[in-house]
């Protein structure tokens, strides 16, 4: 399973995470965003590079929960929140954002 | 799971758990395995403890890096721990002394216990789970 | 023969029965878990220091900095060697004994 991205092509699980963190790439991004029905915008910018930054630092991508208190921490109150995330990533925004970024699932959602 | 994450509202049957790595982080699967479950547990709200003794020391020791021997540097992920509310990190003094640790060398802040001090804390857990 | 050891002093007995048993004079490399045993300040740097004079003892450098152990914390007449190194050993001192 993978995705193709300007003829090259990157590997997936079977839930859609790459398998070579080292083979993200925005435009790689965007190719899952649309599979994910994910318009990106400058906000699901903001998470998605708010997780790369917290893999780099941690070596884990977050539970949702761990995720939603970091971006308060990091952006305020109006940002982190359930009501805000879910609105950006339907589906969850630990798991839609981190695929989106290249991550592995997260660690704590099973 | 499937669809929509679950809200982790597990309220009511919180249990105290300790974790208690005794063993060298990259020579077996067992540090590993540990912190993962650990993470895992922390998500569902448990009151989760972890504790270093014997070679587990180790696992937290500075300054790892694991470019050379191409497997996984986790010791990072120790760092992770206060944001899953993981904050009850202990250390066997005398596994420390032993091993010519300080509390300077650990990437994370940790309580220094004595071993009868970590006995009595033993007792007062629900579930203890030790690789 | 080339003695080598990967299981850590404090939790297994490998490295006490491979000096017990190896013949003075010899080479012993410490690697994996066993690189702990090259450490200063420990409960086995004397017997490590000991070691030092009677045998030629080499550790590998790789394992050491994957355990986070900097190489001014390596016992003095403990050599650090790496991966060439460990090879250039084999070819020098014949047939290897694994302490497992």
């Amino acid at each position: 399973m993978s995705y193709e991205l300007n003829g090259k092509v990157i590997e997936h699980d079977e839930e859609g995470y790459i398998v070579d963190i080292e083979q993200w790439s925005e435009e790689l991004a965007n190719v899952i965003a649309v599979q994910e029905e994910i318009e990106m915008n400058d906000e699901h910018w903001e998470v998605v590079n708010f997780l790369r930054e917290y893999y780099q630092e941690y070596q884990i991508a977050p539970a949702v929960r761990v995720l939603i208190k970091a971006m308060k921490k990091a952006f305020g109150e109006e940002k982190g929140n359930n009501k805000y995330m879910y609105n950006l990533f339907p589906y969850g925004p630990a798991k839609q954002a981190c695929k989106i970024a290249g991550l592995p699932k997260p660690t704590g959602c099973i | 799971m499937n669809e929509l994450e679950p809200d982790y509202d597990t309220e009511g049957v919180v249990k105290k758990f300790m974790f208690v790595n005794r063993k060298a982080p990259y020579g077996t699967i067992y540090a590993l395995e540990i912190l993962e479950t650990v993470l895992i547990s922390a998500a569902f709200d448990q009151d989760v403890s972890v504790v270093f003794m014997d070679d587990g020391v180790f696992q937290i020791k500075k300054g790892q890096d694991t470019k050379a021997i191409n497997v996984k540097n986790f010791s990072p992920t120790y760092r992770a721990l206060e944001g899953y509310d993981v904050e009850k990190l202990f250390v066997e003094r005398e596994s420390m002394e032993a091993r010519g640790l300080a509390v300077d060398d650990f990437v994370v802040p940790v309580e220094v216990l004595s071993a009868e001090e970590l006995g009595g804390l033993m007792d007062q857990q629900d579930v203890i789970i030790t690789g | 023969m080339l003695h080598i050891v990967n299981k850590s002093p404090f939790e297994r007995s490998a490295l006490d029965s491979c000096l017990r048993v190896a013949p003075k004079g010899g080479a012993i490399l410490l690697y994996e878990d066993g690189v702990y045993a090259a450490c200063v300040e420990t409960t086995v740097t004397d017997t490590l220091k000991a070691a030092a004079i009677e045998y030629s003892v080499f550790v590998l450098g790789p394992d050491l900095a994957a355990r986070g152990i900097a190489p001014d914390r390596v016992i003095e007449g403990i050599e650090v060697v790496d991966y060439g190194g460990f090879v250039d050993l084999v070819e020098e001192h014949g047939p290897v004994q694994s302490w497992l």
